[in-house]
């Protein structure tokens, strides 16, 4: 056993949990403001202008809220397809699904959310159909980024949750027929409890790929921003590798909240 | 190139923070040498031998195209005909990394940007530049040379090669009156609020504290690089009030000229490279130099102390401001091109006209981007200045 | 199914709503790709082709596309072995701190890719003092795309039980023989889809690679993402995507037809 864990969890451990430590400790030091190389001196600084200055509370507010929003989204639209997928579709049917949704993920991430932002912009594309029936585009801002957002996340929801649906037998689904629940009563009290694990994988996947984001806000959020801006603005052009590894700590300690709370639904096995 | 550098990291400008002074550029300071450091004893080339075979070239992406990314954009290949030098083309991202990559060694010339000049040169990266050695120097624009930031005590450092300045741009159709001050981006109840666009940088702050030094005396600004804690806190607040009015900030050229196209944005901060190109998509815009002046870039070449192919490397210095390259990688990159022949060939006969590149007026009312540090820029001695670290939170302030 | 027709006719109609929603911004890619606005302005100011010969002859975006492959080849490489390994130790030994074992290597994938991004930076840079290239982007890109295929393969270990591995070890083979004979053939499609999946994350990942390619190397999104900046240069990265998009049929379609298995396939962890 210990020949087949080891080389998995050395690589992990060394190349990750050690640099993911490496960047916790980094955030306890300082930046030298003359030389800009980093100090190994031990101090609360960055966290202390982090938790006092609050436009940091600003942010992170913000992007959990885009991040949860783009969650939401992603689950109501991915749910009915990915039940007609599963549960309805033949199998021929299903297999051209698959392809369909998966075929996205191929275009560039950049290259979408370009194409989103011309649909966005004033006169583009939303504007254009909106306005026979009278509505708009939103602009550029949180709501576009949440679009965004959802729009490029979307597969990684919808693959999980139709997993954990085909899996799903039939015949659990004709006993609650046969026990005279209708097909409402069935998705309320079978389905939906059955397939909630499947969501929340998805969920991880969505979540943490918005937390993390500081792209598509740039190509479409107007003048907002979120943490991955903040961190990529410190360490990519202040050169303040010690606040920006504060940051980051940000989502880290996020994400570790959200993966505590989910891992009793069983979702981690669901990925 | 400032703006390719900038464009790669969303906003990412260079920096960090130098162990040198700078006097800064622009209106007031002129020309005259960086003061406040003594350069470390580097010897500089003598005479010319036969080249190496090859150089290798640090370059912002742009400036040294070899025909991979569009063939009909290839200077490289006649310069290794010309001269049999075969050409390592190395690009960075950021001035940071520049130097970085100078520090590491094993680069002939590189390309650097204001903010990284002063830093290589105090810290004996790069080598004081024999100018005799350089024929096409004596065509570069007078008021190019002899700079802060590319010379010390008289003694080039480099060779310029191009520049620009951050205009102010806006749609002629929206817009009434035609502005001429940065006031119009920058005032209270903006009748354009909510199509504002400014420069997504720490280093627009600076274009902030250009205004107010212009505007408010009282707050004592002698270079808007060199701001103490005060002077940053009143930029900060009128950038503040501009945020409320600001649609979105931008950082490469893409982004700015479709929401100008599109009437997302209707005035504010540009490259004339954006305006040009926005005019020729049929844009109903306009760009000027406001009365202030306005903040700009400025790059030379530089050639580094351990270079292992001088010769090639003076030969590239030489070629790269020669008339015909000059014009080719101006033109690709939209900035004035430094060598005064150049505006002869260029495929557009207006370009130079444009860029105002023969216009000494002009260039001399821009204050070129130089890196903030703790050390006045401006001289004082009696307090310190805000870093670019400090710009950088306040940027994340500002933008909310 | 017990679901009734008008439900099935509702999701139906959702599906292809959702469908039509998703492809709309690639369809807007392919037109923008013969727009001859070079900002891709909306509606379209013409028609060229003009960018689709200039990226035919880009020996930019082919030299990134197949240090892209590359990397992708390597990380799914990397990650089939690690993930095959961690899986069948998860999957055939109880063992204390096995929950945590699984926790880290969803890790990578569940935290942002900034922390990610920014943690290997910091750690190749800083602790191992290695220059940033090919290799770094392999063991960053290997690092997230282990939890894939670790799913896909736990998930068919406990379906398959070990009455097999038993019989051939009853036969007198050894463990080795077992597992190269009976356990690894079984793998086939679990792997497939777990690499496919790899692959796929791997090929279009731009912010961990931001962070951990340095300057020599370039991956297609990278490509991508210096070329939307650079003059005229826009409008070919618009023929690049659409070509990916194109291409990516290809692999799916594969995949889908090898294993025969279009849940699992794709959706990475079908019990």
């Amino acid at each position: 056993m210990g020949l087949l864990l080891g080389p998995p969890m050395l690589w992990l451990g060394v190349a990750y949990l050690a640099a993911l430590a490496a960047l916790l400790i980094t955030a306890f030091w300082t930046t030298n403001s003359f030389t800009g190389e980093v100090e190994r001196i031990w101090s609360l600084t960055n966290f202390h202008e982090l938790f006092t200055i609050d436009v940091y509370r600003t942010i992170t507010v913000r992007t959990v809220g885009i991040a949860a929003l783009v969650t939401v989204v992603d689950a109501l639209v991915a749910f009915p397809i990915a039940l007609y997928m599963a549960k309805i579709a033949s199998p021929r049917v299903q297999r051209l699904l698959v392809v369909a949704v998966l075929m996205p993920l191929w275009a560039s991430y950049l290259v979408k959310a370009y194409a989103w932002r011309g649909m966005l912009a004033e006169g583009g594309l939303i504007d254009w159909i909106g306005k026979p029936f009278g509505f708009s585009s939103p602009g550029f801002g949180v709501t576009a980024t949440i679009l965004t957002l959802g729009y490029l996340w979307l597969p990684y929801m919808i693959l999980p949750i139709y997993a954990g649906l085909e899996r799903l037998p039939d015949s659990l689904l004709e006993a609650s027929s046969d026990l005279g629940a209708g097909p409402g009563v069935t998705l309320r009290r079978v389905i939906l409890p059955m397939a909630f694990p499947a969501v929340v994988a998805g969920a991880i996947f969505t979540f943490s790929l918005s937390l993390g984001d500081y792209i598509a806000v740039t190509i479409v959020g107007g003048a907002n921003q979120m943490l991955g801006t903040v961190v990529y603005a410190n360490v990519g052009a202040a050169g303040n590798l010690p606040f920006a590894a504060a940051v980051a700590m940000v989502p880290v300690a996020i994400m570790l909240l959200f993966l505590a709370a989910v891992r009793r639904t069983g979702a981690l096995e669901n990925l | 190139m400032k703006k390719i550098g900038v464009a790669l990291g969303a906003g990412l400008l260079a920096l960090a923070v130098a162990a040198c002074g700078s006097s800064g550029g622009g209106s007031t300071s002129g020309g005259g040498a960086a003061s406040g450091f003594t350069p470390p004893d580097i010897p500089m080339k003598k005479s010319l031998g036969p080249g190496e075979g090859q150089v290798d070239i640090l370059a912002w992406p742009g400036y040294a195209e070899d025909g991979s990314n569009d063939p009909k954009v290839d200077w490289v290949t006649p310069f290794e005909k010309q001269t049999g030098c075969k050409a390592n083309v190395k690009y960075f991202g950021t001035s940071d990394e520049a130097i970085n990559l100078m520090k590491s060694g094993g680069y002939d010339v590189v390309s650097a940007s204001g903010d990284a000049t002063l830093r290589l040169i105090a810290s004996g990266q790069v080598a004081p530049v024999n100018t005799k050695l350089v024929p096409n120097y004596k065509d570069i624009q007078p008021f190019l040379k002899d700079r802060a930031w590319n010379s010390v005590n008289g003694q080039m450092y480099g060779i310029p090669h191009g520049w620009g300045a951050n205009l102010l741009m806006w749609r002629t159709d929206k817009v009434h009156p035609a502005p001429t001050s940065w006031g119009a981006v920058f005032q209270k109840n903006s009748p354009y609020a909510g199509h504002i666009t400014a420069y997504d940088s720490p280093i627009y702050i600076a274009d902030a504290a250009l205004y107010l030094m212009k505007t408010k005396p009282s707050l004592g600004i002698k270079d808007p690089y060199a701001l103490d804690q005060k002077q940053l806190d009143a930029a900060v607040n009128l950038l503040k009030v501009q945020r409320a009015q600001v649609s979105e900030y931008w950082s490469d050229y893409l982004k700015e000229v479709q929401a100008f196209k599109t009437g997302d944005s209707q005035i504010g901060t540009t490259w004339q490279v954006i305006a040009s190109l926005a005019q020729s998509e049929k844009a109903p815009v306009k760009a000027i130099l406001p009365k202030e002046g306005a903040t700009g870039w400025s790059d030379t070449w530089m050639i580094s102390a351990n270079a292992q192919h001088p010769n090639c490397a003076y030969k590239w210095m030489n070629y790269i401001v020669s008339p015909k390259a000059n014009a080719a990688v101006a033109q690709y990159f939209g900035e004035a091109p430094a060598n005064a022949k150049s505006c002869a060939i260029t495929s557009d006969p207006h370009f130079c006209a444009t860029y105002h590149a023969g216009d000494a007026a002009f260039a001399n009312r821009i204050w070129y981007w130089t890196t903030p540090i703790k050390q006045c820029l401006d001289g004082r001695k009696d307090t310190t200045c805000t870093d670019y670290s400090q710009w950088t939170q306040a940027w994340t302030e500002v933008k909310g | 199914m017990t679901l009734s027709r008008g439900m099935r006719i509702v999701l139906l109609v959702f599906t292809l709503l959702a469908l039509v929603v998703v492809y709309v911004p690639l369809a807007l890619v392919v037109i923008n790709s013969f727009n001859s606005d070079r900002t891709f302005g909306w509606p379209p100011a013409g028609f060229t082709t003009r960018w689709w010969s200039a990226a035919w002859h880009s020996g930019g975006a082919r030299d990134a596309l197949g240090v892209s492959v590359l990397v992708a080849i390597a990380a799914t490489a990397i990650s089939l072995v690690l993930g095959t390994l961690a899986a069948m130790a998860l999957g055939r030994y109880r063992f204390f701190g096995r929950n945590t074992v699984s926790l880290l290597i969803i890790l990578p994938i569940a935290l942002p890719g900034v922390v990610t991004g920014l943690a290997l930076n910091n750690a190749f840079r800083t602790w191992f003092g290695i220059e940033l290239g090919f290799a770094t982007i392999v063991v960053a890109h290997a690092t997230f795309c282990i939890v894939t295929v670790f799913n896909n393969v736990q998930a068919r270990l406990r379906r398959m039980g070990t009455g097999l591995e038993e019989a051939s070890m009853d036969l007198g083979a050894g463990p080795m023989r077992t597992f190269v004979r009976v356990t690894l053939p079984q793998f086939r499609s679990a792997l497939l889809a777990g690499g496919l999946l790899a692959f796929g994350l791997s090929f279009d990942e731009i912010i961990v690679t931001t962070f951990t390619a340095g300057p020599h190397q370039q991956t297609l999104p990278l490509w991508i993402f210096n070329n939307l900046f650079r003059p005229n240069q826009a409008p070919v990265v618009n023929v690049v995507a659409a070509v990916l998009v194109m291409l990516s049929v290809v692999p799916i379609w594969l995949a889908q037809r090898i294993s025969g298995e279009t849940g699992e396939a794709v959706a990475g962890g079908a019990h």
